[in-house]
């Protein structure tokens, strides 16, 4: 058992390092086309939140649909931290490094303090509150300036105007146009071994007594506790975890781009929902999943480029039917034929 | 004069909004299942009723009918092909995911058909407004349609459920599936009759969606199915009367919100209330409460 | 192109339900080995599958000039990006027929952002695999500023028809084809201020919007500065844009005569026809985005008769360029071009006319291609759809006059 659990990480870690491995490669040799490169970054953003959900999901059996939320507070945390010390800190790598922590720690902060009074709640309550928290942080986001003159630091969540900055004063976070100017600190080396880091951690979280606390808590919660296990604490701490790897993923989403923008589009339940998906479609409770469904999920729609105006169409009917594939008891009962079919044609040969 | 103004443009918004919610109530209460492609059958009954009465000329009750009948199939289709196969799958999120696959696809679909271009709706009754206290209070004809629907398709679902055979059914099924089955209850019969009650109620609610705010796109479905959905779980979700009650709220709070607190951050207060009834009564207003088994 | 993504999109599907087989929970043997094989060959696969693609960039084709487009074409946004698509192929067609750019000929391709940065990034890099070597785009201003970045240090020449922030055109390499949103708030105000249009003014804004949500700002700070009285400003965002009882009472409440609505058609119609219902009845005056009101499928024109709006193009102005561009798009994809279509066609044209002035020819790099147009763009002048005399800034900031007009028995009246 133990054993198996090991392989099982230790082939993870090796997919992850020999894809990083490949990927250098090609990228050497210039054999990449410049859509993958752009796309190394957003893979290994997607694939921190699909893993930081799947611990939220699969272990501590909590439904979040408020993920995006955490990845916002991340992103404009970190992103504003990186703009408003580029004068301060030249290093762009220390500087990156300390907007990662910052981030996390912000969203790790956000999370902790939702799940205190949220976590009493149960299943779908749960996910709309998450949800509905998401989606106050993009709406307060929006309306949300924040500048500085010789004065000090001026806050506003009305308008512009308001924050009543002195000639010569800047902006940093102007409400809807959010924040511009972000540094290009992301890279695809930074983002696996970021990846790496968290697929280090929900391991050995989950592969602790911490982590079979937290199971135990999602199997049955009253057989937990009546066990003497501390269920708020153990769930609180999931959800932390969990939050803070969304933020992480939030700082090199931010620091990919040069403007950064709560839109419905990419902080909005339609990007929590994604990140479910990729969840969902990788497998509850399998990390490695996570990661993969996120990299396919996101290359389809853009290796499906060619097909123009029928591409989200497309993408659509191939994610129902992925969907039945992989979860329908009927199709799993058919794969298990041809699979049981194909091993005992193979012990005749 | 202006605080009754209000009250009555949020009654009415939340009446479609409790009108939607409905759908998402009931499959959930038998299904329980989230449902999120029910704001896309919305947009696509709304686009049906837009062809049928002012581009093909029909006269507004075959237009109605048709809307309806076509989004009943739809629903149907729907659960037939994209929710029924997972209804044993090993975790309910499954079917979940299929559901915001359906909603992708009835998006893009609306798109390449009808195009991107917002259609303006033109409601098919044209009832004057009515004026009080000396034309200071002017309450729309559609306003005053949609209140009145809403409580019209409340009570006859209410009445469906206790009178007949079928709403017991519904009923039985919802309480526990297998206890049902056991019974003699078809029990895909009653999932399959419940997605073409809420799919009917959706083209009716997309009607009176658009004829209130008459902007018609792909998308048109998609936001108002989110806050239906909230409201259904405001009223505590699977309860018909917890549609109603969770609706008007929440359209009453939407529109207060943004008169007397801020018009920029009146989602952020409607969600900010959910999430307070929320930790106050955990099931919703009017949900049941959940004892746990030990 | 489509084929080969097919070809690799088959093989990926194939080789991920292989990976996904092969991990089902049943199978008990070596699964895990041989699923990180496959793993490891399906990334393998997959990346040098796409490689492929990038490897040979289209030097190839020596007489032709690649231009790409990028913008929502699904999406919440799509209406702007396919206005602006069918418009670049309208114009890059009749180029092409009347015999190129100083002989060469132009090839198009519009890629889909849906209104994301990233997406639109991602957008810009698969065009620069198809070989791109100017940008015409990208339609909104936010997925805009993030690309500008990239083709700035790509060196590459681009023109947004629409994005219209000042952020951005913050590159040397951007030029806009529309005013900027502070440009804009400001001539609004000059403008309501000089005609004595109205003294106590309400504003509704889109507070989740850039381009709205700049004018106004705009506006505001100039609106002081003028002396105009503001008696009403209320917002509205993205997720709850079909519902302005409220907005539109606070300004009833207030008293306003003028109601300033710096934000797009689809949501103005509904504005124009909630404040009839109630009963009330300002003035409204818009701005470009008010544009396309009027042609807006099964809308009740008579709701907008009255309403002043800034625009720099009618699609029922009687000059001869205008018509011929309204009936050509009417033809090919059966409905009337908004301001977006028009912006893009000019785009166009712009492009032309400084690859004519700069002499550039299709064998040059993206980089001198860059460096030759932005040099010669300051220097040229154009009369298009949307203005005539159109200069630039060597900032990329446009100068044209925006034409107040004011729509009576449904078409535009010029208010001078």
């Amino acid at each position: 058992m133990k054993n198996k659990k090991l392989k099982n990480k230790i082939t993870t870690f090796l997919i992850v390092i020999a894809a990083y491995a490949i990927v250098e490669i090609l990228l050497l040799t210039g054999n990449m086309s410049s859509l993958l490169q752009g796309l190394l970054v957003p893979l290994c953003t997607y694939s921190l939140c699909a893993v930081g959900l799947n611990l939220c999901v699969g272990y501590l059996g909590e439904l979040s649909l408020g993920h995006a939320g955490f990845m916002c507070i991340g992103a404009f945390t970190g992103a504003f931290f990186s703009v408003t010390t580029a004068d301060v800190i030249q290093s762009d790598t220390v500087r990156f490094l300390l907007a990662l922590v910052i981030g996390t720690a912000c969203a790790a902060l956000f999370g902790f303090l939702i799940a205190i009074p949220v976590l009493r709640l149960n299943g779908d309550y749960l996910a709309i509150v998450t949800l509905a928290f998401g989606e106050i942080i993009k709406n307060v986001i929006n309306v949300l300036y924040v500048g500085k003159d010789s004065q000090g630091w001026h806050v506003s969540i009305n308008s512009q105007a308001e924050l009543g900055l002195e000639p010569g004063g800047v902006t940093y976070i102007n409400g809807a146009q959010g924040i511009t100017g972000t540094p290009h600190s992301s890279n695809f080396t930074i983002g696996v071994i970021l990846v790496l880091i968290a697929l280090f951690v929900v391991y050995n979280l989950t592969d602790s007594r911490t982590g079979r606390a937290i199971m135990s808590i999602r199997d049955n919660q009253i057989a937990a506790e009546s066990v003497g296990i501390n269920v708020k604490k153990y769930k609180l701490l999931g959800f932390t975890v969990s939050t803070a790897i969304a933020g992480t993923a939030g700082v090199l989403y931010a620091h990919n781009l040069s403007t950064l923008t709560a839109l419905p589009k990419n902080f909005g339940y339609n990007m929590s929902i994604m990140i479910l998906v990729f969840v969902v479609l990788g497998g509850i409770g399998n990390f490695r999943g996570s990661v993969i469904a996120a990299c396919i999920l996101t290359l389809l729609p853009e290796l499906l480029r060619g097909l123009s105006d029928y591409r989200m169409l497309i993408y659509a009917v191939v994610l129902i039917a992925m969907m039945l594939f992989n979860w329908a008891p009927d199709a799993i009962f058919f794969r298990e034929q041809i699979v049981a079919k194909f091993k005992k044609g193979g012990r005749e040969v | 004069m202006s605080f009754i103004m209000y009250l009555i443009n949020g009654i009415s918004l939340g009446s479609v909004y409790a009108i939607i919610a409905l759908g998402y109530t009931m499959v959930y209460g038998i299904a329980k299942m989230l449902n999120f492609a029910h704001g896309d059958v919305i947009m696509i009954g709304s686009y049906i009723s837009f062809v049928t009465f002012s581009q093909m000329g029909l006269g507004p009750v075959p237009s109605v009918v048709i809307s309806i009948i076509v989004c009943t199939a739809l629903g149907m289709i729907i659960e037939r092909v994209a929710y029924k196969p997972l209804r044993k799958a090993a975790s309910p999120l499954a079917v979940l995911i299929t559901a915001i696959g359906v909603s992708y696809l009835l998006q893009n679909i609306a798109l390449l058909v009808f195009g991107a271009n917002p259609i303006s709706y033109v409601s098919m009754l044209d009832i004057p407004p009515v004026k009080l206290a000396g034309g200071e209070l002017t309450i729309t004809g559609i306003t005053l349609v949609t209140i009145v629907l809403c409580l019209v398709i409340m009570a006859v679902l209410m009445i469906f459920i206790k009178k007949t055979k079928a709403g017991q059914a519904m009923l039985a099924v919802s309480e526990d599936k297998d206890a049902a089955q056991l019974m003699g209850v078809n029990v895909n019969g009653t999932i399959a009759l419940t997605f073409a009650i809420g799919s009917g109620l959706a083209a009716l609610a997309g009607i009176l969606l658009c004829s209130a705010y008459p902007t018609l796109t792909p998308y048109t479905g998609a936001m108002p199915g989110i806050k239906a959905f909230t409201a259904a779980v405001f009223g505590g979700i699977g309860s018909i009367p917890g549609a109603l009650v969770g609706g008007i709220l929440l359209g009453v709070i939407e529109i207060l919100g943004r008169a007397y607190i801020s018009s920029q951050l009146s989602d952020a207060i409607v969600f900010a209330v959910l999430i307070i009834v929320l930790l106050v009564k955990p099931t919703g207003i009017l949900g049941k409460p959940i004892f746990e088994k030990v | 192109m489509a084929f080969e993504n097919w070809m690799l999109l088959s093989r990926f599907l194939i080789q991920a339900s292989l990976l996904k087989l092969v991990t089902s929970k049943e199978v008990i043997i070596k699964k895990r080995v041989i699923s990180a094989v496959l793993a490891a060959a399906m990334v393998c696969g997959l990346l040098s599958g796409c490689g492929g693609n990038g490897g040979g960039k289209a030097s190839a084709d020596s007489d032709t000039f690649r231009i790409g487009g990028i913008g929502p074409v699904t999406g919440a946004a799509a209406i702007y990006g396919s206005a602006v698509r069918n418009a670049e192929q309208i114009a890059v067609d009749e180029i092409n027929e009347a015999g190129g750019i100083n002989g060469y000929q132009v090839s198009l391709q519009f890629e889909d952002d849906e209104h994301d940065a990233e997406k639109s990034v991602n957008a810009y890099n698969s065009l620069k695999d198809w070989g791109m070597q100017i940008l015409a785009g990208t339609v909104t201003t936010t997925p805009c500023i993030a690309v500008a970045d990239k083709t700035a240090a790509d060196g590459m020449f681009e023109i947004t028809p629409s994005a219209s922030s000042t952020d951005v055109i913050k590159n040397d390499n951007v030029f806009q084809v529309c005013f900027t949103d502070p440009n804009q708030g400001s001539a609004s105000a000059k403008y309501i201020s000089d005609k004595g249009l109205g003294s106590k003014i309400g504003i509704i804004y889109d507070s989740s919007d850039v381009y709205s949500s700049g004018i106004y700002a705009k506006f505001k700070e100039e609106a002081a500065s003028l002396g105009l009285e503001i008696v009403s400003e209320s917002a509205f965002t993205a997720d709850s844009n079909t519902d302005f009882s409220v907005q539109l009472q606070d300004a009833k409440d207030a008293g306003a005569d003028l109601m300033f609505l710096p934000f797009y058609y689809q949501q103005a119609a509904i504005v124009l026809k909630q404040a009839k219902d109630m009963g009330f009845a300002p003035a409204f005056f818009g701005v470009d985005g008010m544009d396309g009101i009027l042609t807006l499928e099964n809308f009740d024109t008579s709701l907008a008769e009255g309403v002043m709006l800034l625009t720099p193009f009618a699609a029922d102005a009687s000059d001869e360029k205008t018509q011929a561009f309204v009936a050509k798009y009417n033809e090919k994809y059966g409905e009337t071009p908004n301001q977006f279509a028009a912006d893009a066609y000019d785009a166009i044209y712009i492009i032309k006319a400084a690859i004519e002035s700069a002499n550039v020819t299709p064998d040059m790099s993206v980089e001198e291609i860059g460096t030759a147009l932005k040099g010669a763009m300051p220097s040229i002048s154009y009369d298009g759809l949307t203005g005539s005399g159109m200069k630039w800034e060597a900032t990329g900031e446009v100068n044209k006059d925006p034409k107040g007009v004011v729509i009576q028995n449904g078409v535009y009246v010029s208010i001078d």
